[in-house]
């Protein structure tokens, strides 16, 4: 399996998505590779750095607006 | 060793509470204290949402009142076999597009498939080095990973966000974006490796343009 097969693959092999066979091909090339360990790994803290960071805080003014435009546009006469 | 397809190497929990479906059925019965409940707990991550589908504030804030609104007043059609979030994320994404399409007609094309293997091979393969983030203030973090996210063009940068933000599968952004599946990993693997190389440079070890070695 060659460095540009590995990066291919990469995705899948980040989500635990890749058949035994291709695991292993690709864990093979890992092992020897150190330039696609390097792109493995970063790739995988650049997602854990999304995946982990908290959403911003939604500005108070924007929720303020949010919620009176909930109350005015549903809050209808129960007929 | 573990077994593949059961040891993913990211770990990811999904966003959302055991309670939902009671204010859910609650919020159906037209109680809306119940729904003011769920809009409490999503509005930031909805929020966050539109602003990286539309990459801009007051569309965010559009598509913010308008996916809660449309979430309301269709509550009665939501069928209840999946998460609320999981809805409420897609009427989002809808309200996003819609709003992104407007603004950028002819620039974005979600449907097209233009990938080839080209752009797939990284050019930079330095190391960061263990914990790169505490180099910076959390806000500081913060700031490059969202200059990092809203610099890729919005065919990346929605996958990107659907899948590993918000935990989407494959099959269900392909559905919500109308692409096939083999379109959606494509764009993500090529969005996940554009994000690596956006942020390399505040990552890599040292200031030297020269390649450094990894550090101990």
């Amino acid at each position: 399996m060659d460095c540009r097969t590995v990066i291919r693959e990469l995705s899948e092999y980040l989500d635990g998505e890749l058949d035994r066979t291709l695991l292993a091909e690709v864990e093979r090339h890992l092992a020897h590779c150190q330039d696609c360990r390097v792109v493995v790994n970063t790739t995988k803290k650049t997602i854990e750095f999304y995946c982990n960071s908290a959403p911003l805080p939604l500005p108070e003014e924007v929720r303020q607006r949010l919620h009176a435009a909930l109350r005015t546009r549903l809050q209808r006469p129960t007929s | 060793m573990s077994s593949p397809k059961t040891n993913p190497v990211l770990v990811r929990t999904p966003a959302g509470g055991a309670d939902e479906h009671r204010f859910v059925e609650r919020a159906r019965q037209g109680d809306l204290a119940a729904f003011e409940e769920l809009v409490n707990r999503y509005e930031q991550k909805i929020f966050r949402l539109a602003m990286n589908i539309t990459g801009n504030r007051e569309d965010a804030e559009d598509v913010l009142q308008e996916a809660f609104l449309k979430a309301y007043t269709n509550l009665g059609r939501f069928q209840g076999d999946s998460r609320f979030y999981t809805w409420l994320v897609r009427i989002a994404i809808n309200e996003g597009l819609m709003k992104l399409r407007k603004r950028r007609a002819n620039v974005v094309s979600l449907d097209q498939e233009v990938e080839t293997d080209e752009d797939v091979l990284p050019r930079q393969v330095e190391d960061w080095g263990p914990n790169p983030e505490q180099r910076f203030a959390q806000i500081e973090l913060q700031h490059i990973l969202d200059e990092a996210i809203a610099s890729l063009e919005p065919g990346y940068r929605i996958v990107f966000v659907l899948r590993d933000i918000e935990q989407l599968s494959s099959e269900e952004i392909a559905q919500v974006l109308g692409l096939s599946v083999p379109a959606v990993k494509s764009r993500l693997l090529r969005a996940r490796l554009k994000l690596r190389e956006r942020l390399n440079p505040y990552f890599r070890p040292g200031e030297s343009p020269l390649p450094a070695r990894p550090e101990r």
